[in-house]
């Protein structure tokens, strides 16, 4: 009886864990087969490297959005990578452990916020204060990437903050003992041994940041066009398939899921990069 | 007598717990003091006040005086960081920092901004000799010190304090973890380091004690129960419980 029963809950385990994998294999499946035949047809270099992407002239180049997509996630980097590695430093070294046990959750909260309220304060607030000091039309690849920047904070502040809570205390403790300073410590020796851990956090920050829709349809400006300066209205990847989605048909709706092959191979390549930089922290230890 | 450090009336809290009773010491200049007593004594922990690296523990507090030549560590004004420079420490877990042998030896000189490539490379040298480490490293400095073997990463952390050249040499249970031939080559190293260091030895090993310090103290549940010549601890002590402690009665 008690034999049977432990081989059923077995069995059910076994099949919730396959539907998880199954999905995420019917989704690559379903893009993969909607997307590829269409650039095939197209051709793979016409589909990246033009941007004139006219769907009623039958006209799908995509460069001006891979390069958007491209700038809004590097300003994304350049606001939040320093913003929360500094902020992981300070709490993990500077801040006794019992304050860190309360910011840290109160900072991944941050990822609870829906992204449409992100999108909404960016639309709100941060555009027009663009528009009045920098002038343009404020919706633009700035305030994209600072909302983004602020959106993918959490991310990299938790996760740099449990690799240099995982270097040993007696690498800092022998720095101290010689006379270093904090600040001398962790340039010296804790950046040192957390580097692996603290650039896996940056790279799925980054994966977070080019897959970002919502918040980006809302404060990016959506014109397709290659970005000049900053201060110019893009479209991303991401926002362009979104936005389109709803009434395209035909050769277009295909150039969508085209669209979504390309963003799919390259948050693949960017968690591979994570997981095996996390990886190699592991065996190290 | 010339003494290095004097320490008046200390007494040391985690959090209200009392660690450190009442300790009066003076501790001589160029001598070896062993400081023996079953764990959970106050040992490290008054071993750790003497470089203030008991500052990093936050529910922590102390009351009364340690003055190193003369002067109050704990002073508002006395520079921290100058005083890990003068006051070395090496831990009970050999543990060598994640960079190669000679970067863990420089890593204090370089703190203290000496850049001078021969200046550090002779330091490398004078240290890791002093620590009888310098042979068996010699062909390999530029390789990482953590693929060294237990015994040799003491002495390299031994020889990174040398490195700094302080006045006093603080080690916490150096050899507890290290088989008997590292051992006795540490020893050998603490017996020359003496004539140029002040140094204090906590250890668990009484028999340690014995072969090289020159005085010993016995401390028991956070109390300083006898301090004297190591000799004369080890062969006619004054107190009961030393006595107990070193014939093996108990700890």
């Amino acid at each position: 009886m008690k034999l049977i029963s432990e081989k059923g809950v077995q069995r059910i385990l076994m099949l919730t864990a396959f539907s998880a994998i199954s999905a995420l294999l019917l989704i690559a499946l379903f893009i993969l087969s909607e997307g590829l035949p269409f650039i095939f047809k197209y051709g793979l270099k016409d589909f990246l490297f033009s941007s004139e992407w006219q769907p009623n002239l039958g006209k799908f180049g995509i460069f001006a959005m891979i390069v958007a997509s491209l700038w809004v996630t590097f300003g994304a980097m350049i606001v939040g990578a320093p913003l929360g590695v500094a902020c992981a430093f300070f709490l993990s070294e500077y801040v006794p452990r019992y304050i860190m046990r309360i910011i840290k959750p109160t900072i991944e909260l941050l990822a609870a916020i829906p992204s449409v309220v992100y999108g909404f304060i960016g639309v709100m607030v941060l555009a027009p204060i663009i528009r009045d000091n920098f002038g343009g039309p404020g919706l633009s690849l700035l305030s994209a990437s600072i909302i983004l920047g602020i959106m993918i904070l959490p991310t990299i502040i938790s996760i740099s903050i449990d690799s240099i809570l995982a270097v040993p205390q007696s690498y800092r403790e022998g720095s101290l003992a010689l006379g270093a300073t904090i600040w001398q410590t962790i340039t010296m020796v804790t950046i040192k041994a957390s580097k692996s851990g603290i650039i896996a956090s940056i790279i799925l920050g980054l994966g977070r940041a080019i897959g970002e829709t919502m918040a980006v349809i809302m404060v990016a400006g959506n014109s397709v066009n290659i970005p000049h300066s900053a201060l110019d209205s893009v479209r991303t990847l991401t926002a362009n398939i979104a936005l389109e989605m709803s009434y395209a048909t035909g050769l277009h709706r295909q150039a969508l899921f085209a669209t979504g092959v390309v963003l799919f191979v390259v948050i693949i390549i960017l968690n591979s990069i994570a997981s095996v930089a996390i990886r190699k922290r592991m065996v190290k230890k | 007598m010339n003494s290095k450090f004097q320490i008046q009336n200390l007494n040391f809290y985690f959090n209200s717990e009392k660690v450190l009773k009442e300790i009066n010491l003076e501790i001589p200049a160029n001598k070896i003091l062993g400081i023996i007593g079953p764990s959970g004594s106050g040992k490290t922990t008054f071993l750790r006040s003497l470089n203030r690296m008991n500052d990093f523990e936050i529910t922590s507090r102390i009351e009364g005086k340690i003055l190193l030549d003369g002067k109050d560590i704990y002073n508002s004004d006395f520079d921290v960081v100058a005083l890990r420079k003068k006051v070395g420490m090496v831990f009970a877990m050999p543990v060598a920092l994640p960079m190669s042998i000679y970067e863990n030896v420089v890593y204090g000189p370089k703190l203290d901004g000496i850049n001078d490539k021969n200046k550090l490379s002779e330091l490398v040298e004078k240290s890791l000799s002093a620590a009888y480490l310098w042979d068996e490293v010699k062909d390999r400095l530029k390789t990482s010190g953590m693929r060294l073997s237990g015994g040799q990463q003491q002495r390299l952390c031994l020889a990174r304090v040398l490195a700094m050249e302080p006045d006093v040499i603080l080690l916490d249970e150096p050899c507890s973890g290290l088989d008997p031939i590292s051992t006795a080559k540490i020893e050998d190293a603490l017996a020359q380091l003496k004539k140029e260091y002040t140094i204090i030895l906590v250890t668990n090993n009484t028999k340690q004690a014995a072969r090289v310090a020159d005085n010993t103290a016995f401390f028991l549940m956070g109390e300083m129960i006898e301090v004297g010549v190591t000799k004369q601890i080890f062969t006619s002590p004054q107190k009961s419980e030393t006595n107990d402690y070193i014939t093996g009665r108990f700890g």
